[in-house]
């Protein structure tokens, strides 16, 4: 790929998602936009860029974009902030909100495995939260992964990707070759498009955020500002959750690391207010 | 470490399950079919049993009914590992003691992922 059509291409996504595309990344590009040029009846990669370039039209751009950012997801990755979830954060809240009322935001919804893992947790928990009403909000940069969420229609090998086997029993129905999770657990979820760069003003509060393994993709300004937009969108005892290779530090001030729990963020105020508590 | 007997009526198979499992720290017997299996496990009870269900002589199923009703035969985690991918296999192998399931095709991912679940890993 020539030099300047890399750099067209990082500008463009570095515009509109944040992502950060260093050089090494060329094969990438090739690998998922060749598809699109295919899809367009486009001889190569170089037939679109030339496209690009030329026309900018909007929507040719926003199938990139997301063809870019688009990653593969499984149902309870890496286990650990499902467990936190489920042991620490949940019960601790259920103790603190007299009013019954939770909020759970999903900031890289992608597929929809992380909510309805989410939902699944909490529908085996149906007893102990009954009269409790939750919300799950999915959001992701690209409509065309929520519509995939939102439909739950998932290939035999995503089903066996953190799934057990006895939930997979319980929450899905077979379709052919696919699987598809039940309307119950489709039904905690609203998945909406959202861009992290933009405002999160409209989405109100949450107690608890999920934000894992998006802003690897971004420069560390660009982290730092979506970490402190984050801060605001949730009360002092509000949890973030980040990716395991993750971190606040040297980002924000307004985040703590808890001690032993890989991964779970709380507030400095409340870290500081726990820590005179002793 | 961890002992592992793959049970597969297919040789490639077995070597695919093998090269996996020792690069996750498993020790690895193999059997060819569900009466091999058995016999293997009278020797000597593995930690887990990855099992075929479609086998010549004795299969899966059978075997697993077998080790359950079998002396000690209730401590080896089993997972199926098989073609039978509809929901009807996967209760009757879940009603006969599995503990997980795979549906074939596997790689190295799913077997991570369903032995790290029932505690393996």
């Amino acid at each position: 790929m020539r030099k300047e059509d890399f750099e067209l291409l990082s500008k463009i996504l570095k515009e509109r998602s944040g992502l950060v595309l260093s050089e090494d990344k060329v094969y990438l590009l090739e690998s998922r936009l060749t598809p699109i040029a295919r899809k367009k009846g486009m001889e190569t990669l170089d037939d679109l860029i030339n496209e690009i370039r030329l026309r900018r039209k909007e929507d040719l751009l926003r199938e990139v974009t997301d063809a870019m950012t688009t990653n593969e997801s499984f149902f309870f990755r890496d286990n650990t902030p499902f467990d936190l979830f489920k042991e620490d954060v949940l019960p601790a809240l259920m103790k603190n909100r007299a009013n019954k009322r939770l909020r759970i935001w999903c900031a890289a919804a992608s597929t929809g495995q992380e909510p309805y893992s989410l939902g699944i947790i909490l529908k085996e928990m149906e007893t102990q939260l009954s009269g409790w009403k939750i919300e799950i909000i999915g959001t992701d940069l690209s409509q065309d992964v929520l519509d995939k969420a939102k439909a739950g229609i998932y290939s035999q090998f995503e089903v066996q990707r953190g799934l057990p086997i006895k939930l997979l029993m319980k929450y899905f129905t077979q379709a052919g070759e696919m699987w598809q999770i039940s309307e119950d657990i489709r039904n905690m979820v609203t998945y909406k498009p959202y861009n992290l760069l933009d405002s999160f003003g409209m989405l109100g509060k949450f107690d608890v955020i999920f934000c894992r393994n998006v802003l690897i993709y971004f420069h560390q300004d660009t982290k730092a500002d979506v970490l402190n937009r984050l801060r605001e969108q949730m009360p002092e005892d509000g949890t973030l959750f980040l990716g395991a290779a993750e971190t606040v530090l040297g980002l924000t001030d307004k985040f703590k690391p808890v001690s032993g729990k890989r991964g779970l963020y709380k507030t400095s105020e409340y870290m500081t207010q726990a820590l005179k508590a002793g | 470490m961890k002992s592992c007997l793959v049970v597969d009526d297919s040789k490639v198979i077995r070597k695919v399950a093998r090269r996996i499992l020792e690069e996750l720290d498993f020790d690895i017997r193999e059997a060819v079919d569900g009466q091999d299996a058995l016999n293997a496990c009278h020797d000597m009870l593995p930690d887990v049993v990855l099992l075929d269900w479609n086998m010549p002589v004795m299969n899966g199923l059978d075997f697993l009914k077998a080790l359950r009703a079998s002396d000690g035969g209730d401590k080896p985690v089993v997972v199926f590992c098989t073609t039978e991918n509809d929901m009807s296999h996967i209760s009757a192998a879940i009603s006969a003691g599995a503990d997980e399931y795979i549906m074939k095709p596997f790689d190295r991912e799913i077997i991570e992922s369903k032995f790290s679940q029932v505690g393996l890993i």
